[in-house]
């Protein structure tokens, strides 16, 4: 009986396993099919695609180093006196939050990195979120078909500065608490229900009867961190589905997308993106110190530490909160609070018009067709200037939360850095979009597709570093600075085509339409300043 | 069209009709490789470094530097490896519309609808009572809920420990007598009993040493020049926690607002939008300060119901 004897048997090579399990699989699930448009997906390759790509990996570096740090984190606001191994701390009574955490930072081993690669991985996940919205709010990206992507990229905003909020609350010292201190009077200030609210958050009037640690740390390691989950699955699945926007150039139509496929150029360069960001992260934990909660010792909720300023991204708020006036409204017994203008209404509305925005632009200008090639900033002037001064609106308050340290570094008086702030923040913003705008029609003259251009005089320096000045030449289309009128285009000799080549890089125009051109005769670099 | 078989430039030179687009970008593809071998090793290499630092412990600098070299590495190569040893091509990808046909979306809705039509609609009561039942169990929920969160505020929020009498004592329990702070000075308090209580916290203040009227209708409060506010400032409730006695101005660490000591602690800078409450003071015959009564009016940030 041959049959029985191994040996008989054909061996199989590593290739031929893998094909028999992956024929074992695509059986049971069929995966083979949608598998290989998978693979084929396109990335498009530019720079400002991977902002998003940043984000993810940082969210799950959250993710890795968060699960660490519940190990040894303990959830409690129970007293009790502390025993480890950071000295000037021996002996006095700390809760057991405080005390794990000091645990984790002094007697963990890689306790203190972890820790530190969460708060800058915290740090990073929102800064590269915010700047990926920026890319996509200036791109036009969010146009439909993709409304519904933004949306769900506006709220992993609003649950990522949520959960940064409740995680830096966590470690029960001096600056957390204060922190919470502030949170439960905005809860307060909110009309009718905020008390109802603030009491039901904290187990009663504050400090509250010691639930809000272990109720902050629920949500900050599950109910959050699970809602985000979803939700970033959702963002990618809708990306796979509806395919990325490109930018337009040679090749680039509404009814394509170039670039690089998934499989497997993009999946090895994404890999590699993902290990830069746990190095950059790691290089942080390591060598930059961040929230050093051993210096600002156990929080009592009488006692308040001078450098009160929270995390980046609740900056813009506490400066709302700062140069807010002192006004409050009392009617019938009833009180609007100071807190709820800055601190509710703000970030309500803030919030909100982020979420309806694409509806608003879109019956703005009565553009309801779907996009896939993205705008460049300057080709849309007005979208471009509201958001340059949305950004400069932000950044104002934002550099609001350091009126005391401006007021110190200068020597000015902090009455007067408020009130120049009081002012400055909501004037600012329109000379920024006013700006902006002009500087979009200003690089639209240059442009090159359909923009009309004008033509600017070129002042070009010699190698002997002798100047001149030179018309750039024409081209179909260009208009003349003086008359406003239509000029000739020249017709495209060698010679010419290398006076536009030449003059195009000085403005800056990318090389798509000059493609086109016959190649330059000399390759000789000069050093150029516009005029 | 996106077939990703490796290709070494060479060949392609070779062959005319090669797609250029399935070249490597690299072009030393073996010096590349060995280039991402060695970022492989630096990877290797720290990790193990960082198996024995954790046996054998050592920095928050070492450990960070280690890691941050060692994915560094992985990194470097892998975008390396992604980028100069696969098809530079570019690629396409054709667009497809993304809405279904309409011949699609009439059969889901004939199907919903059609179907819907016969098993639902005609049972419209059942649904009714569906609705009832769910909506019931929702608002039973609410009960529970909101108890397992925390008691209705009542009127916490209107009243403090201070009661009429209660000894002004230190974070240490200690009690205050009239000699114990001079001019300038000032700590915080508590009402006996209720030592490091959040709504308790007072800050007393020695401003002189004759009676001081804060306002009108406080003649009494201020005996021998002792003044005492609630710590907790009215605007977004932070600890105040600093007394400048040349400008007699109490500053909140939190937003910077600034109150009158003088004048019933009137907010003059800042986002405050309230006075302090005062606790009217008086000293017993042993000489301890005592509060003759408690705040007459809810301390800390405004409310609804304030
Ligand atoms: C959007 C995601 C997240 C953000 C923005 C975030 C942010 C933060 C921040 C800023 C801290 C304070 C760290 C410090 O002490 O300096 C923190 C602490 C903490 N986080 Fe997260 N985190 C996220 C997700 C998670 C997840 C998913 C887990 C667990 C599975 C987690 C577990 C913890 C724990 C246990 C602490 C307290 C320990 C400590 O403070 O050192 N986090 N988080
Ligand atoms: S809490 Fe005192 S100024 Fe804001």
């Amino acid at each position: 009986m041959p049959s029985l004897l191994k040996k008989d048997k054909p061996k199989q090579t590593g290739a031929e396993k893998a094909t028999a399990g992956a024929k074992w699989l695509d059986d049971r699930l069929g995966l083979a099919k949608g598998g290989r448009v998978f693979f084929n997906k396109i990335f498009p390759d530019h720079w400002s695609f991977m902002l998003g790509e940043i984000a993810l990996y940082s969210f799950v570096v959250l993710l890795v180093t968060g699960v660490f740090l519940t190990l040894y984190y303990v959830p409690s606001a129970d007293m009790l006196t502390y025993h480890g191994s950071y000295a000037p701390l021996k002996g006095t009574q700390v809760s057991a939050a405080y005390n794990s955490t000091l645990a984790i930072s002094f007697d963990v081993r890689f306790g203190l990195l972890v820790r530190q690669m969460h708060h800058w991985a915290a740090d990073i996940f929102l800064g590269a979120i915010a700047v990926h919205m920026c890319r996509v709010f200036f791109t036009g990206a969010f146009r439909r078909p993709r409304e519904l992507n933004w949306i769900v990229g506006v709220t992993l905003l609003i649950l990522g500065i949520s959960n940064g909020f409740l995680g830096y609350s966590l470690p029960d010292d001096l600056i957390s608490g204060t922190g919470l201190r502030i949170m439960f009077s905005v809860v307060e200030s909110i009309p009718v229900v905020g008390t109802h609210l603030a009491f039901w958050l904290f187990g009663g009037n504050y400090p509250g009867n010691g639930v809000i640690i272990p109720r902050m740390f629920m949500l900050h390691v599950l109910l959050v961190p699970a809602i985000m989950v979803a939700l970033v699955g959702a963002h990618l699945a809708l990306l796979v589905k509806q395919k990325h926007t490109q930018f337009s150039g040679p090749g680039k139509t509404e009814k394509n997308v170039v670039g690089t496929p998934m499989w497997p150029g993009f999946m090895f360069k994404t890999q590699g993106y993902f290990f830069l960001v746990v190095a950059v992260l790691a290089g942080l934990g390591g060598w930059a110190q961040i929230n050093p909660i051993w210096q600002y010792g156990q929080y009592f909720p009488y006692k308040v530490s001078y450098a009160v300023q929270p995390d980046w991204y609740m900056g813009w708020l506490d400066g709302a909160l700062r140069i807010m006036p002192s006004w409050e409204f009392q009617n019938f017994g009833y009180m609007i609070p100071n807190m709820f203008f800055p601190a509710v209404l703000l970030p309500g509305i803030a919030f909100n018009i982020f979420i309806v925005w694409p509806f608003i632009e879109a019956k703005v200008r009565k553009d309801y067709k779907e996009h896939h090639l993205l705008e460049r900033p300057r080709d849309n002037p007005w979208r471009t200037s509201i958001g340059a001064g949305a950004l400069a609106f932000f950044f104002m308050l934002f550099a609001a939360s350091s009126t005391d340290v401006l007021a110190n570094y200068f020597n000015i008086s902090l009455n007067l850095v408020l009130w120049f702030f009081r002012f400055a923040t909501y004037i600012i913003p329109f000379f920024v979009a006013g700006i902006t705008y002009k500087i979009c029609l200003e690089l639209q003259a240059l442009g090159r597709y359909g923009g009309r251009r004008k033509r600017f005089n070129v002042v070009l320096r010699t190698a002997e570093g002798e100047y001149f000045s030179e018309k750039t030449p024409a081209r179909p289309g260009d208009l003349d600075v003086l008359s406003g009128e239509e000029e000739e285009p020249l017709e495209l000799t060698e010679e010419v085509s290398e006076k536009i080549r030449e003059s195009s890089e000085l403005i800056g125009v990318s090389s798509t339409e000059l493609n086109k051109l016959p190649p330059p005769a000399d390759q000789g670099v000069k050093r150029v300043e516009r005029d | 069209m996106t077939s990703t078989e490796q290709v070494q430039t060479s060949e392609a030179a070779i062959d005319p009709t090669r797609d250029p687009r399935l070249d490597l970008l690299a072009k030393k593809p073996d010096q590349m490789e060995k280039l991402i071998a060695l970022c492989f090793i630096v990877g290797i290499a720290c990790f193990v470094a960082m198996m024995v630092f954790y046996v054998r412990g050592s920095s928050t600098q070492v450990e960070g530097a280690l890691m941050a070299a060692g994915f560094g590495g992985l990194g470097v190569g892998m975008v390396a490896w992604g980028k100069y040893l696969m098809p530079k091509g570019p690629f396409e990808e054709e667009r497809h519309q993304i809405g279904s046909t309409e011949e699609d979306r009439k059969a889901f809705a004939d199907a919903f609808i059609g179907r819907g039509t016969i098993a639902v609609k005609r049972r419209s009561f059942l649904g009714k009572l569906l609705g009832l039942a769910t909506a019931i169990f929702g608002i039973f929920s609410l009960g529970p809920l909101l108890d397992s969160l925390g008691p209705n505020p009542g009127n916490a929020l209107d009243s403090t420990a201070w009661k009429k009498g209660s000894k002004v004592v230190t974070e240490h329990g200690r009690a205050i007598k009239v000699d114990d702070l001079e001019v300038g000075g000032f700590m915080t308090v508590f009402p006996e009993g209720n030592v490091g209580s959040y709504d308790g916290q007072t800050l007393l203040i020695r401003a002189g040493t004759s009676d001081i009227v804060t306002m009108p209708g406080r003649e009494s409060w201020g005996p021998q020049g002792y003044l005492a506010y609630s710590k907790v400032c009215t605007h977004a409730g932070c600890p105040i926690s600093l007394y400048q006695q040349e400008t007699e101005q109490l500053l909140c660490p939190c937003h910077q607002s600034l109150f009158n000591v003088l004048q019933a602690a009137e907010p003059v800078f800042g986002p405050a939008p309230r006075p302090l409450p005062q606790l009217p003071l008086a000293i017993d015959k042993n000489g301890y300060i005592i509060a003759q009564a408690g705040y007459n009016e809810p301390i800390g940030p405004g409310y609804w119901n304030f």
